[in-house]
């Protein structure tokens, strides 16, 4: 019943009073891999993944979850896939150990089994501790921990991941990584739905670049940085002051303008062989910029979205 | 408790917390579904829970029963039917029957918080029967109102209400008020699942509602108010229930009076039920 697809999707519409929300989303995904759908806010990312598991009905196009349509066998989609939504979807009032048991005698699980199910689950996820204290008083990387495994009581054949680190610590945010890949290993398909280029990056085997409720790029992480052509040097310098020097000798090497990143110290600029990026390192040392680092890369995601859309992925107001 | 010492997984090697991960994983088979009558109580048991983990929200509705009790039957008792006693034993029955309806509002309230949140949108995407989650609140409900009946049964009962249906009808008129109870809350889940805010909620609930207290015969006879309010209260389904429960716990209701109850609970449910569900499907 199966096959190699985990989701198909086709021309997926979704509108919301005069707001196309999702509008006209194609999307294949294969089985067993994590897929990313890489968008900023509001670009129809949690729309798209309501529809595929069943919480909403497109109103044109049509979508199959492992063979079963997402319309006409709502019931048979939600038994195979789980659902961790953007919003911690597990009840606050209750104790981590109650949501679990909850979950599990949802599921089927009789009240026995569903005891063990959840202290199997807190155990893995390091949550023993906070087991019996109301989920309200946890940490956001314990809530989104406990919200995972919520969604992995019964192993789902594809979870849906919203995401699953906005408003994480780092330290956090690799945890979640780190089950994400341990379940994709394990052999479930994660749609993982982001804002975070580097998550993507990370995890993902294809990505789907989602703007305004459209895919307007799909492939691997690499295929995407090829589309936008060029590699890129990265540099960072010893001292953030020195950047305006930095920008003024690249420039002079490379003949395009170098991209300032977030990282104040930090720039990059597009080149078109490892040639001219040894002579730009040349020249920043002759002119006695100091470097922290630097690295010759393929071009970054951020570089990527622009080159899509012709504006940054993230509205970050801190470049200027 | 184990008695094993926990070790936080920034300690252990990734290996091990993957390791952990992946058994967690392997044992996930899935059990055949649960039935809906299961899937219900469970979503009961979460009311349940709640009520454990935040008793404030049975103050609400166990406070303003016996403020009620209190304050009429010693303010308005006297004058309205000669002594506070006598009062006492008029406006008890009644005096549940308004408890009810602010549970009831309370349970638009309750559902429309819910909304806000991320678990029900986990709910929906199970694989339970749909009307599951509010059947659950609503027995869940149905248990806040039992303590709260009691209560004020008990507190009426220091204050000196006497009623001569004895435990049996004071329990079947309480059993009577709990069904009128869950056919309205599903007024309100309609409610709150077609209004923005808990706050809209609870105001256009309580708009709603007062007036089918005040103009009900909990407080007052009727006999004594002019014709057109007269009527008005003898339409009222609010007074239907308050005199049907007043006879059980008096011990000598007419069938007719339960009857014509439980008919109107039976309309309300097939009214608002279907539209509760359709609407929660849809959100």
């Amino acid at each position: 019943m199966t096959g190699a697809v985990a989701i198909e999707a086709e021309g997926l519409v979704k509108t919301y009073g005069s707001t196309r929300a999702v509008d006209g989303v194609d999307l294949t995904v294969p089985r067993g891999v994590v897929y990313g759908v890489l968008g900023p806010n509001g670009a129809g990312k949690t729309t798209t993944i309501r529809m595929l598991a069943t919480l909403i009905r497109p109103d044109a196009g049509r979508a199959r979850i492992l063979g079963r349509d997402v319309v006409d066998e709502p019931d048979a989609v939600r038994a195979l896939v789980s659902l961790t939504g953007q919003l911690a979807s597990v009840d606050e009032d209750l104790t981590g150990h109650e949501n679990l048991v909850m979950m599990a005698r949802l599921l089927g699980h009789r009240s026995r089994g569903a005891a063990r199910r959840a202290d199997e689950l807190l155990a893995a996820f390091g949550l023993e501790e906070a087991a019996g204290r109301q989920v309200k008083n946890y940490s956001g990387g314990m809530r989104r921990r406990l919200d995972i495994a919520a969604s992995l009581v019964v192993t789902p054949e594809l979870l849906f991941l919203d995401e699953p680190t906005t408003g994480l610590d780092p330290r956090s945010r690799n945890e979640v990584w780190d089950i994400v890949r341990v379940l994709v290993g394990q052999g479930t398909t994660v749609l993982l739905c982001t804002q975070y280029l580097d998550e993507a990056d990370q995890l993902a085997a294809r990505i789907a670049v989602i703007d305004r409720g459209r895919v307007i790029a799909e492939g691997t992480p690499g295929q995407l940085k090829a589309s936008v052509g060029r590699g890129a040097l990265h540099v960072r310098l010893l001292d953030p002051d020195d950047r305006p020097e930095a920008e003024r000798v690249l420039e002079a090497v490379v003949g395009a303008p170098p991209h300032r990143e977030g990282d104040p110290a930090a720039l990059s600029v597009p080149v078109p062989d490892s040639g001219v990026a040894s002579a730009a390192l040349a020249e920043l040392s002759a002119a006695d910029v100091a470097l922290a680092d630097f690295a010759l890369g393929q071009p970054s995601l951020d570089e990527v979205f622009l080159a899509l859309t012709g504006r940054p992925a993230e509205d970050e107001e801190d470049e200027a | 408790m184990s008695t094993a010492p926990a070790t936080p997984p920034a300690a252990e090697s990734d290996r091990a917390v993957a390791d952990r991960v992946h058994a967690a994983l392997a044992t996930g088979e899935r059990p055949p579904h649960p039935g809906p009558l299961s899937a219900a109580l469970t979503f009961g048991w979460r009311g349940m829970l709640k009520i454990k983990h935040v008793p404030e929200q049975l103050l609400d509705v166990t406070v303003t029963p016996v403020l009620f009790l209190l304050m009429f039957t010693y303010l308005f008792g006297g004058a309205v039917a000669g002594s506070t006693e006598e009062y006492l034993q008029y406006i008890l029955p009644g005096v549940l029957v308004q408890s009810v309806l602010f549970t009831a509002v309370y349970s638009g309230v309750t559902l429309n918080t819910d909304m806000t949140k991320g678990v029900v949108d986990r709910f929906r995407s199970l694989p339970v029967w749909r009307p599951a989650p509010l059947l659950g609140a609503l027995l869940g409900d149905a248990v806040r109102f039992a303590i709260a009946g009691a209560v004020t049964v008990l507190v009426g009962v220091v204050m000196g209400f006497r009623p001569d249906g004895g435990v049996v009808g004071v329990l079947l008129g309480m059993l009577l008020v709990v069904v009128f109870a869950f056919a309205l809350s599903w007024v309100f889940t309609t409610l709150g699942l077609l209004l923005r805010t808990p706050n809209a909620v609870m105001n256009a609930g309580f708009m709603g509602v007062f007036p089918l207290i005040f103009l009900s015969n909990i407080f007052v006879d009727p006999a004594t108010l002019p014709g057109w309010l007269e009527a008005f209260v003898g339409v009222n389904p609010v007074s239907h229930l308050v005199t049907a429960t007043r006879d059980l716990m008096a011990g000598g209701a007419a069938a007719g009076d339960i009857l014509l109850v439980l008919v109107e609970a039976a309309a309300i449910t097939a009214v608002f039920a279907p539209l509760t569900v359709r609407l929660y499907r849809r959100v």
